[in-house]
């Protein structure tokens, strides 16, 4: 009872809060990389004189419309850094926030249906070894034994092997931004929804000044724009651009039916993502856009795709309802790895470019946005992640590296 | 599923079979360019929510270039016009202005 009170009086708080006309802190957009930024200020620097802003509802955005695939095996170093802290961090967040986030480590499986794929994977194996994270390479009849309903043949892309990594899995979307926006709350920050930046920026000699905003004219001392899909579009209004091509990339899930696979499998050279939810949906994910597209609705062809693609591995799901579609807008940079970065005007940080695989992040990317904004410099964390990293030929290659960004 | 049509060959068809070649009308920066000019050239995208001009390939027809305004909010295709285009041809640009009073010009 009291559990449910305090998780009511957190809600009430939501959205009701009257805007003060001046903040320390704005953060532009309240998905989850927003709301975990603003809720490590308060926990590691004490800041509280926050607003985080939202156009919408909380995590309607691309938290909320994810496939919630959380783990951790890049090629990269730079990138383990993060995400192993995510997922440790991932791991004690339900008891951190005091609410259920259901994240659940089933296990994530990434298949290898080409030479090139076994290859890279085994490669990968090795360099999570250094790095510390616990990844092994599988052959076909260990992934038969893990997912009974696999075809392992083919005839297209027969299964060839896997990259396991026991200890990834999947959490709920929601769950993880409604706990930080209650902690953000209880703490005396300020989750403002129907909130938009509309008419721009507002800056004095070089340094931001205030937001305009659908609820009027917000001043701050320093800007945190958080937004990914619309990070070009905010970047315009406050006056630079950005290495990011906005795309949509879409999700489905099927009607529910019994338990029936209980790992999570990503097959990524033929474009399908596959885990079952708790209430027995298939959640499927797929392809992004090849074009510019704000629309979050995405491309007929990439369902076609994915949908055939995944009756070849998966032929039961054949018989299946798919019941929903959804788009969302991900923000694509060159090198397919993230921003968290200062920016050409002053006091304005952004985090963005997390594309199609930023929800695992979402602890490991507040700690490190937060430190950045509260010291006005990257910590060690967000020091590879500059948005000037293209200028300098400072890439992080995950794309190359990982084959997909997922 | 776009339906585009092609200004070299003039066929109509879905863009499965052409491929997206990102934003149109760069300034190519090479050697002895500054590192600014040469990142802008290179990474810095306007990436806009409306009125965007983009290059495109009839991969699997004719294979030509082309460049297209299309709206990245409506998904509205506003015409398609040659590749040796310096900057998008007047008449395109009055169309997207009656459709969008808004729109700023596309520089
Ligand atoms: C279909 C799909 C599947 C995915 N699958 C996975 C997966 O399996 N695993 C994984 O790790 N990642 C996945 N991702 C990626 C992941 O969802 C994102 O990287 C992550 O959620 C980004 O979080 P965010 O907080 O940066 O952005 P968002 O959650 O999008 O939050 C940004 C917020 O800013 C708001 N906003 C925008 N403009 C304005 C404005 N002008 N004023 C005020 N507010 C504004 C938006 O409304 C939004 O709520 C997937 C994404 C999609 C779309
Ligand atoms: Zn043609």
């Amino acid at each position: 009872m009291k559990r449910c009170a305090s998780i009511q009086a957190g809600s009430a708080f939501l959205g009701l809060a009257p805007t003060k006309p001046h903040y320390d802190v704005i953060i532009v957009g309240a998905g989850g990389h927003g709301l975990a930024t603003a809720y490590y200020w308060a926990k590691n620097f004490g800041i509280t004189n926050v607003a985080i802003i939202e156009k919408g509802w909380l995590g309607g955005g691309n938290t909320g419309r994810n496939t919630t695939i959380i783990r951790s095996n890049y090629l990269q170093d730079r990138r383990p850094r993060s995400m192993k802290g995510a997922l440790a961090l991932r791991e004690t967040l339900s008891r951190t926030l005091n609410y259920n986030v259901m994240f659940s480590p089933r296990g994530v499986m990434m298949l290898a249906q080409t030479e090139h794929e076994v290859r890279g994977y085994k490669r990968t194996a090795y360099a999570n070894a250094l790095q510390g994270v616990e990844t092994r390479w599988i052959g076909p009849a260990e992934v038969k034994r893990l997912v009974p309903i696999m075809n392992i043949e083919g005839p297209r892309y027969p299964v060839l092997g896997a990259l396991w990594q026991a200890r990834g899995g999947t959490a709920r979307h929601d769950a993880v931004v409604r706990g930080y926006a209650r902690a953000c709350s209880q703490m005396g920050m300020h989750v403002i929804q129907n909130c938009e930046v509309t008419a721009g920026v507002e800056s004095v000699g070089g340094v931001v000044s205030a937001v305009n905003t659908t609820k009027g004219t917000i001043g701050c001392g320093k800007l945190g724009i958080v937004v990914a899909g619309h990070s070009g579009h905010l970047a315009n209004m406050a006056g630079f651009r950005l290495p990011v091509r906005s795309v949509a990339l879409q999700a489905m899930v099927s009607e529910p039916i019994k338990p029936a696979i209980d790992c999570v499998v990503m097959a990524n050279t033929v474009h399908g993502y596959l885990s079952q939810s708790d209430k027995g949906e298939m959640v499927i994910g797929g392809g992004a856009d090849h074009f510019n597209n704000y629309t979050q609705r995405g491309s007929w062809m990439h369902i076609e795709e994915t949908v055939r693609a995944l009756v070849e591995t998966f032929p039961m799901l054949s018989r299946l309802k798919m019941l929903r579609q959804w788009g969302g807008i991900v923000d694509m940079t060159g090198d397919r790895s993230p921003i968290i970065s200062k920016t050409p005007l002053g006091n304005t940080f952004i985090n963005c470019g997390w594309g199609t695989g930023g929800f695992k992040s979402i602890p490991g990317s507040g700690w490190a946005m937060a430190e950045l904004v509260a010291k006005g410099e990257p910590g060690s964390l967000a020091r590879d992640f500059s948005m000037f990293r293209f200028r300098e030929g400072r890439f992080i290659d995950e794309s190359v590296a990982a084959g997909v960004a997922h | 599923m776009l339906l585009l049509t092609c200004p070299c060959c003039g066929v109509t068809a879905e863009e499965t079979e052409f491929a997206n070649g990102g934003e149109a009308h760069l300034k190519r920066f090479g050697p002895g360019s500054t590192d600014a000019e040469y990142e802008a050239y290179m990474f810095a995208r306007k990436n806009p929510r409306g009125v965007h001009f983009e290059r495109w390939r009839h991969a699997f027809g004719c294979g030509k270039w082309f460049l297209m305004a299309r709206d990245t909010m409506t998904l509205e295709v506003y015409g398609a016009y040659p590749a040796q285009t310096i900057e998008p041809p007047a008449e395109i640009q009055a169309r997207i202005k009656s459709r969008r009073p808004e729109w700023e010009g596309y520089k």
